[in-house]
């Protein structure tokens, strides 16, 4: 239990995937406008994040690494190399199971979700959660609690940031840096605040 | 899934049909190829494929080769699509060119593990990634499917050496402040090691690549006036003959 608990927290604050490995900045910098946007495409990855990384880790143990396909007679198959083209696929299919789904039992949450789900299948933090989960050999349950906590970690810091732009509309920014400029300068500081987790054991 | 490119601003109009007009055709290439690398940048003005200009740019090796390994997709991916853009059906477009990048990539990927291991190693999942950079798909969508090979070739070489250029900048920066080297070569002499600079070790971290991005904006806006954004508000200062 420590375990899972030292991966959740280590995922959502010391390795964040926003302020950390710098994944999904696009969607970062471009939705990061006002909380109510950010708080949505936020709760959007964290659901498609926890679903996504224990499937393609299934897929991965199951299918495409090395040996996997013994029960075929075929154990010196190696189709590894096929994995990025197999994670893009399961988030796609994801992502539309996920709109139908939701369009079909919980209308009210796909209206609120409905524009950010499609955005999220181009989120680099969401095919970055699933490639560090095979580079780092992680289990099933592990990998569900690693794509809950990189969910929530990239939530959180879009959600942060979306309220600090919000109060920086009113602030006097020198000319050149209106707008992305100063936005990187906001993130670099979040990353430094971010950066005091590091060395903290659960 | 059309929706999906709505966030990445490069899915305009004005791309379009870009190769007729008033302009030569070798005019036009010539525009194409140089607009992107400072006027257009994808980086520092369309806010695309950020993460991993952000990522790999510590050492200028890894950040040189990821510019080669994404210009080399890019260019693929543009041409390919551009070639079979009238047998497309526009209802799976985006599936295709997925499909279509998603194996250049695997190529990349694995011609980088057999031939340069150790920066692979380095590069670790952002090789990968470029499959969801949105230059690659962005340029796909907004030129290569409506204009002839060649523009799109030009095109998309344009935007792999404006990305590129950024991205070497921002590692020049980085591994000559953070550790005083440059492709591994000691240029400024370590105080450790009993030399005069004391490195930076900031650059090397996290928040120096974002500063590093931000500062860069700054100098190429003030050169380019044009690029500048207008505040969404303007604030206005109370003078004494106003206030009560």
């Amino acid at each position: 239990m420590e375990h899972y608990l030292s991966l959740l927290f280590k995922a959502i604050f010391v390795e964040n995937l926003a302020l950390a490995f710098f994944l999904g900045m696009c969607t970062f910098l471009a939705v990061s406008k006002k909380v109510e946007t950010a708080i949505g495409l936020g709760i959007a990855v964290v659901v498609v994040q926890t679903i996504t990384v224990p499937v393609n880790g299934l897929i991965y143990h199951h299918l495409l690494q090395e040996g996997a396909l013994a029960w075929l007679g075929l154990p010196e198959l190696d189709l590894s190399f096929l994995g990025l083209i197999t994670y893009i696929g399961v988030i796609a299919a994801m992502v539309q199971m996920l709109e139908m789904l939701l369009d079909r039992y919980f209308p009210a949450l796909y209206q609120a979700l409905g524009i950010f789900l499609p955005l999220i299948t181009v989120n680099c933090a969401i095919l970055g959660g699933s490639l560090f989960m095979v580079e780092r050999g992680y289990d099933l349950t592990e990998s569900t609690v690693y794509g809950f906590g990189t969910g929530v970690g990239w939530a959180l810091a879009l959600v942060l940031l979306a309220g600090i732009r919000e109060k920086l509309k009113y602030s006097d920014v020198p000319n050149g840096l209106q707008g992305l400029g100063i936005t990187f300068i906001t993130t670099g500081l979040m990353a430094m605040a971010f950066m005091s987790f590091s060395g903290i054991q659960l | 899934m059309v929706r999906s490119w709505q966030h990445c601003p490069v899915v305009s109009a004005a791309d379009a049909g870009t190769t007729r007009g008033t302009h030569t055709m070798a005019n036009t290439s010539v525009r194409l190829l140089l607009e992107p690398i400072v006027d257009k940048n994808p980086i520092t003005l369309q806010i695309l494929g950020i993460c991993s200009a952000l990522a790999v740019t510590t050492k200028l090796a890894p950040a040189i080769t990821m510019s080669i390994a994404l210009t080399v997709v890019l260019v693929g991916s543009s041409v390919i699509i551009s070639l079979i853009r009238q047998h497309m059906p526009s209802s799976i477009r985006i599936i295709i060119q997925m499909t279509i990048i998603a194996s250049l990539v695997i190529v990349v990927d694995q011609v980088l593990q057999a031939f340069a291991y150790e920066l692979s190693k380095q590069l670790s999942v952002f090789v990968g990634l470029i499959i969801t950079n949105c230059i690659v798909l962005g340029r796909a969508e907004a030129f290569a499917s409506k204009n002839p090979p060649w523009p799109s070739f030009i095109d998309a070489l344009g935007h792999g050496i404006g990305y590129s250029v950024i991205l070497i900048g921002v590692a020049v920066i980085r591994e000559l402040l953070g550790s005083g080297s440059l492709l591994g070569v000691q240029i400024l002499p370590l105080l450790k090691e009993g030399g005069w600079y004391e490195p930076n070790g900031l650059m090397l971290l996290a928040p120096g690549a974002f500063f590093i991005i931000g500062l860069m904006i700054w100098a190429i806006r003030t050169w380019k006036p044009d690029q500048l954004e207008k505040p969404e508000y303007r604030i206005h200062v109370v003078h004494r003959t106003e206030a009560q």
